[in-house]
């Protein structure tokens, strides 16, 4: 059985990920998880400053999935190449660096600083995350905005010659605007879909349940909405597409795929079971083999519809 | 600290203890030689289906030879699920985790006696700590709060022991009208606890905690408090259970649960 998927000017040794920000930065599920057998890994996003994150509580579990708003707390890009990379590059899984910042400035800051000859196999672009304020787009998120996607995008690409994913929001009225936009500004994937902003109120109380107020929902409740939204994508754009969404089992793997996702990303299951990658890997080569399918790259876009 | 694992654990029992309040045992000698007073556990509470998703934290109640027992309460339908597991079946339990009762600092610094002041099911780590104190021949002191006379747990058992058992109610069905910190506060400005060579452990509701601590403060006593938070991995991945302390927001279930009472922000932590 073939499982590699070449995604930009990278082959992977299967299209199974883990999602940004479920994950750490790996050396948190040591010893629950083979890491080097992750088809690769995305790093907790990292920004050019520290970010402290938003105020508590940042999750709450809803039925059937978990609604966040961390904030994108992290210690910063400096930090992260001394205290975090190291470990993670020693995995031998290949590392997507998850980077954001609140104006492109910020974000070809990062991609920088991880240019040269450390630099990771990708950097994934996060543009949507819906717990942070941003400048320069009249928008809440930047991947609400064609024209800052393709700023952003162009002024990373400046700066690395690594591959580079967008990953997308579903908080907008058409996807396929904004991944068309990433497309022309030289991305060279896009990944979708981000969590879906939501909120969660206690009556009692007569309070939201987050500190942040609103979060982003994630986990098995958004797999139809993020489905949709791969198709979608894929029938619109010639780059590859990651599927992100509520990815809990190997047949959820393959829905992403028929969909038309060339790889996918595990996110919410991480938090749930920490070894649920491993399970979820096991389960998508069982699939392939009861339907007789011996390359997993063919698997991409063969939704019958 | 030993490795977190996954176990599949054996439930030996799982019976109500108190109204609303459920303590199981669970065989597994790794969890039983690796964990420690004040660390806890994550359980699946069914091995199928999403709803609930996540695990629940639970703290380590009890710690035998080849088994752990966790007390629990009722408040929604994972722990409702799990009231519901019977005898004989398989769990999955995701641990030791979190950091524990500094041991050393009760130790090492010739502590004589412990004060445990629980709110509720916060008495679930706790009596860990008084059995793993106990049987090193320490003086412990228990402050008990719940709501009503109904709830209160682990008084029987603790006396057995010898232990000093104070219960307070708030609607005075059993023992003290009123807070748990009420008695414990009195208790230390008539001086019937001396402060010196004193250490003070607590879990409850966070306001329960701000208030001791503040007590605990002011008397010059040291305390450590163990959290709860909504938490999704539990091990430091997802920053999801960050508490505001006075160096910035630290992790529940990473960096505490256990904390130093005058390490926590209070003002923005001890409404909640």
């Amino acid at each position: 059985m073939d499982l590699k998927v070449k995604i930009g000017n990278v082959t992977f040794k299967n299209p199974v990920w883990v999602a940004s920000g479920t994950f750490g930065y790996a050396e948190e599920f040591e010893g629950l998880v083979d890491l080097k057998g992750v088809g690769a890994i995305l790093t907790k996003t990292v920004t050019l400053k520290e970010r402290e994150g938003n105020p508590p509580p940042r999750i709450v579990e809803t039925p059937s999935g978990l609604l966040n708003s961390i904030g994108l707390e992290n210690k910063g890009i400096g930090y992260f190449k001394k205290e975090k990379y190291p470990f993670l590059k020693k995995t031998g899984a290949p590392v997507i660096v998850s980077i954001a910042g609140k104006d492109k400035k910020e974000f070809a800051a990062c991609a920088e600083e991880l240019s040269g000859e450390d630099a990771p196999e990708a950097i994934e672009i996060n543009l949507s995350c819906p717990n942070v304020q941003h400048t320069g787009t009249r928008y809440s998120l930047m991947a609400q905005d064609p024209r800052a996607t393709e700023s952003i995008i162009k002024a990373v690409r400046e700066k690395t010659s690594s591959m580079l994913i967008a990953k997308l929001a579903p908080n907008v009225t058409d996807i396929t605007e904004i991944a068309r936009a990433a497309e022309a500004a030289g991305a060279d994937a896009v990944s979708a879909v981000n969590t879906y902003m939501g909120l969660m109120i206690d009556a009692e109380k007569m309070k939201p349940v987050l500190g942040n107020v609103v979060g982003g929902l994630s986990g098995p409740a958004i797999k139809p909405m993020a489905l949709k939204a791969v198709r979608d994508i894929y029938r619109s754009v010639k780059i590859p597409v990651i599927g992100i969404g509520g990815i809990m089992t190997g047949t959820d793997v393959a829905e992403f795929m028929l969909a038309g996702a060339s790889a996918v990303q595990v996110g919410t299951a991480n938090l749930a079971d920490p070894d649920a990658y491993e399970r979820i890997l096991q389960q998508f080569k069982e699939y392939l083999n009861k339907q007789g399918i011996d390359r997993a790259k063919n698997l991409t876009g063969k939704l019958r519809a | 600290m030993a490795q977190k694992k996954i176990i599949k654990g054996k439930i030996l029992s799982n019976k109500q203890v108190a109204k609303d309040h459920f303590l199981m045992e669970i065989e597994s000698a790794y969890l039983a030689k690796n964990s420690s007073p004040g660390q806890f556990v994550s359980v699946r509470v069914r091995e199928k289906g999403t709803d609930p998703l996540l695990r629940i934290p639970l703290g380590v109640h009890a710690i035998k030879k080849k088994s752990i027992k966790l007390l629990y309460k009722v408040v929604g339908e994972g722990t409702g699920i799990l009231s519901s597991r019977k005898k004989g079946e398989a769990i999955s339990v995701l641990g030791p985790l979190g950091n524990g009762f500094d041991l050393e600092a009760f130790y090492g610094n010739d502590y004589k006696k412990a004060v445990i002041v629980a709110g509720g099911h916060g008495i679930a780590p706790l009596y860990a700590l008084a059995e793993e104190l106990l049987s090193r021949k320490k003086q412990v002191e228990v402050f008990f709060g719940t709501c009503s006379g109904e709830h209160v747990l682990c008084a029987k058992e603790l006396r057995a022991k010898g232990v000093k058992v104070r219960v307070a109610t708030e609607d005075g069905t059993c023992g003290w009208k009123g807070y748990v910190t009420d008695p414990l506060k009195e208790a230390l400005e008539k001086g019937k606890i001396k402060t010196a060579g004193t250490m003070i452990f607590a879990c409850g509701p966070r306001p329960m905690l701000a208030a001791l601590s503040g007590d605990a403060g002011k008397f010059g006593i040291p305390a450590q408090v163990s959290l709860d938070a909504y938490m999704a991995c539990g091990m430091g991945a997802c920053l999801g259970c960050a508490v505001r302390t006075k160096s910035g927001y630290k992790m529940v279930c990473k960096d505490g649960p256990v904390f130093d009472a005058q390490e926590i922000d209070w003002k923005t932590e001890g409404g909640r």
